[in-house]
């Protein structure tokens, strides 16, 4: 088949999705696009897109209103662009548009020309009128090469993705050798996204030289870590991306079969793969004869019924088998024995989402962005104590302090900074001092933390780190497969160890123990889980030493987190006469009246959800935390008060 | 709820699935697709459902048991009418989940991945909705709610509540005006 021949197949197609561009160019209808996503859903977007349509439909006014994915700026959904050609100014994007902000918006906006300027929070592109969103650190900062098109086009609709120049790098692949494929990759130096950083043409070459069978191409979207959610997003909002790196790998390894393996929890992202997956078989993209070459390809979606320990390769096939998602010993490789026996590769949906660019653009592009070890561009998941949490692609090499606090605006509320924890439950927390390490699969595993699945949680001075591994540990002994003994019992026994310290029961020797445990946890298991399952104790152990040693030693929690170690009291001083909010807010009836018609807390009952504090107005700001407990004062209840009560 | 209307219950699940089965190709690949669909019309697995599968696939109860309690997507326990999730995940634990969690508890009385005996509520905690940046969240039936205060589940109750009494008033006036 002649570069020529898939060529002439594509143009078609490519000629369409230029006509309806051009269309929407030259019409002078206004568009609204909408971030639909499930981050903008729950945060109202679907009241907003309702309140467009009934404002637009009772001022008659005509526009277009499109459902775009998401754009990462989770601080600030809904998030809507409006792009209204006639009124002179560039298309905008508003910030936090509420149903009411909607109906002001049609009103001002579309009706009478007027911007409104209090709900911008500026313009796509450059201009002399609004300042454009690409002079914030936010937008400038990043490089976005796979989240590039993400709510900027329709994921619904493929022709928006062509017109991008979407599909173009299938074209070049099914006009080169497979071997040609696979060398570019190679050369670009594409490591796997999932976490360990595997080079990804390797991965391919290895399974192409697997055997006579047809090999077999799985796409991880088993995203299980609690805290990213970036393959969602790239799933719901460019599926067309990496539909056509699955079929660029495909092609290249010699594969007839295609799985996309994504969580059930996630049932918009499947919805809208399941669609582009129809929507590109209708125009010969996928299915068999792909472009009129002899090269076939089924695509189908398996729903993961939720286990992290799935996004390991080998129990990830089990789980597909119909079997217990349990990984196995390697060798033999997926790459020779995989699914149903056959040579088949796992690849992460960012990793699939960079091959169209590398195809397209070229090996010697990627490779220019990024470090020399790790070209390309990380994206993470940056969540907890930051002003602007949200999804970020950087490119490799930027350091932590950067993502922080120029691309996601710092920690809030003036508080300082602690400790970032990367790479979730099999990641580690890292201390200001490392601030300056920059981001590739290297430095952040010589620094005890690793990229994972690029999760990314901020901590500012009120979180406990001993709480913190306690968390992870307990998510992770949850999710150990049982296989190992080293994992099943060691990883319970690391959970007792620091419940028994967050509780203010801890020992002196558990300290030790918890390191030499840790170890043999992780040279006694076979897979990722297993091997990574003791970092976030082990980082901890190592950076915040200090913290440990307070809660066993003094039975005290410095960042007034553990519960058991912390009292709610209320300074007399300060509260103020006759004021009952937290009276009315407390859900056990703990505060009860005392002399002077003041409050205080009765600590038997309290439960300390902080309830009280969070509603004391500021002026009084009455409610103490202090740990250890015993410096709370103690105020008893009248015993007639309590008789009454009763 | 009465045992005569579970027995009810459960034969029409039994009939629906006898019904369902024959459309699934007799492959041990097929078997978590089976459960997944079940479950999303049902609601739960059953015993009864388990061994009809079994006996499909041709393999042993206790195979298909031994699947379906190693992934977190499958229920044994019948959910109740209001179903929270309240997420656990990483963001949502520093920012206070686990007190959301108890409220609720505390409210009904059971704990996490049970059901009220009415089968009114049901609790279950989740790894991550992937609503981070919206943290502390819980999921009240199908609607996220983010930035939830332990107040908040106090005020969830009061609404199902007026909600409740609102029908049962409206049945009462519907029977009275007969």
């Amino acid at each position: 088949m002649s570069r020529v021949d898939v060529k002439r197949h594509f143009a078609p197609i490519q000629r369409k999705a230029a006509q309806r561009t051009e269309e929407r160019k030259t019409d002078s209808i206004p568009t609204i696009s909408i971030v639909m996503s499930t981050c903008g859903l729950a945060s109202g977007a679907a009241e907003t897109k309702q309140a467009f349509e009934e404002a637009l439909s009772r001022k008659s006014i005509e526009a277009r209103i499109v459902p775009v994915g998401c754009l990462g700026h989770c601080y600030a959904e809904p998030l809507v662009i409006i792009d209204h050609p006639t009124s002179g100014f560039p298309p905008i994007c508003y910030h936090k548009v509420s149903a009411a902000r909607a109906q002001v918006l049609v009103g001002s906006y579309l009706e009478n020309g007027d911007p409104v300027f209090k709900y911008v929070l500026g313009a796509t592109e450059e201009n002399d009128l609004i300042p454009a969103v690409m002079d914030f650190p936010r937008f400038n900062l990043e490089q976005r090469l796979v989240m590039e098109q993400c709510g900027r086009i329709d994921p619904d609709d493929i022709y928006q993705y062509v017109a991008e120049g979407g599909y173009g790098g299938l074209v070049k692949a099914l006009g080169s050798d497979p071997e040609e494929v696979i060398s570019e990759i190679e050369t670009s130096g594409l490591r796997g996204r999932g976490g360990a950083g595997f080079p990804a043409g390797r991965k391919w070459r290895l399974a192409r030289g697997g055997g006579p069978d047809e090999k077999i191409v799985i796409c991880n979207a088993d995203e299980g870590d609690p805290g990213a959610y970036m393959d969602r997003t790239i799933l719901e909002s460019n599926p067309h991306q990496l539909l056509e790196g699955l079929a660029i790998c495909a092609y290249g390894v010699g594969a007839d079969t295609a799985i996309i393996y994504v969580r059930a929890e996630y049932p918009l992202a499947v919805k809208t793969v399941q669609q582009a997956i129809k929507s590109a078989e209708k125009r010969s993209l996928l299915g068999s004869s792909i472009l009129g070459t002899s090269f076939n390809l089924e695509v189908t979606v398996f729903q993961g019924s939720g286990a992290f320990v799935c996004g390991e390769e080998t129990a990830l096939i089990h789980s597909i088998e119909g079997k217990r998602g349990m990984p196995q010993h390697r060798p033999p490789y997926p790459v020779e024995s995989g699914l149903w026996g056959r040579p088949t590769v796992v690849n992460n949906v960012k990793t699939l989402s960079c091959v169209p660019s590398i195809m397209t653009r070229g090996a010697e592009w990627f490779r220019s962005i990024g470090t020399e070890k790790s070209p390309g561009t990380a994206i993470f998941s940056v969540v907890g104590n930051v002003n602007h949490p949200g999804l970020v692609e950087i490119a490799m090499g930027t350091s932590l302090r950067t993502l922080i606090f120029e691309v996601c605006g710092g920690i809030p509320k003036k508080k300082s900074f602690k400790a970032v924890q990367i790479g979730g439950p099999s990641g580690g927390c890292l201390p200001e001092s490392f601030l300056d390490t920059p981001i590739d699969f290297d430095s952040l595993t010589e620094a005890g933390a690793m990229m994972g699945s690029g999760g990314m949680v901020v901590m500012d001075e009120n979180s406990c780190m001993v709480d913190v591994a306690r968390y992870f540990l307990d998510f992770t002994q949850k999710e150990s497969c049982g296989k190992c003994t080293f994992c099943r019992i060691g990883t319970r026994h690391l959970l007792d160890i620091l419940d028994r310290i967050t509780k203010g029961e801890g020992k002196e020797k558990d300290l030790e123990l918890l390191e030499t445990l840790g170890e043999d946890i992780k040279s006694g298991s076979l897979c990722g889980l297993g091997k990574t399952a003791p970092n976030p104790v082990l980082t901890s152990l190592r950076y915040f030493l200090d913290e440990y040693q307070a809660h066993v030693k003094e039975k005290r929690c410095p960042a007034l987190k553990c519960r058991a170690l912390t009292a709610f009291y209320i300074d007399l001083e300060k509260c103020a006469r006759g004021c009952d909010v937290c009276v009315g807010c407390c859900p056990v009836e703990a505060i009860f009246t005392t002399t002077g018609r003041k409050k205080a807390v009765d600590q038997e009952l309290c439960v300390k959800c902080g309830e009280c504090m969070v509603v004391c107005p500021p002026e009084y700001d009455a409610v103490e935390k202090v740990s250890p407990p015993e410096l709370a004062p103690i105020i008893e209840r009248s015993p007639e008060k309590k008789e009454t009560s009763d | 709820m009465t045992t005569s209307e579970l027995d009810g219950e459960e034969r029409a699940m039994v009939e629906e699935i006898t019904a369902m089965l024959p459309h699934f190709e007799k492959s041990r690949g097929n078997l978590i697709p089976i459960l997944q669909s079940i479950q999303e019309k049902h609601a739960y697995l059953s015993g009864a459902a388990m061994e009809m599968v079994a006996e499909h696939l041709s393999i042993s109860p206790s195979e298909v048991y031994g699947v379906a309690t190693f992934y977190n997507q499958f229920r044994f326990h019948p959910p109740g009418k209001h179903q929270f999730k309240v997420c656990l995940g990483t963001a949502c634990h520093v920012a206070g989940g686990d007190i959301i969690l108890e409220n609720f508890e505390r409210k009904l009385g059971i704990k996490d991945g049970e059901t009220t005996p009415d089968r009114e509520y049901s609790i279950e905690r989740v790894a991550c909705v992937g609503c981070c940046a919206l943290a502390p969240v819980a999921v009240i039936d199908d609607t996220v709610e983010g930035h939830i205060q332990p107040s908040r589940v106090e005020g969830i109750f009061v609404q199902f509540q007026v909600e409740r009494e609102r029908e049962e008033r409206e049945k009462a006036e519907r029977e009275s005006g007969e």
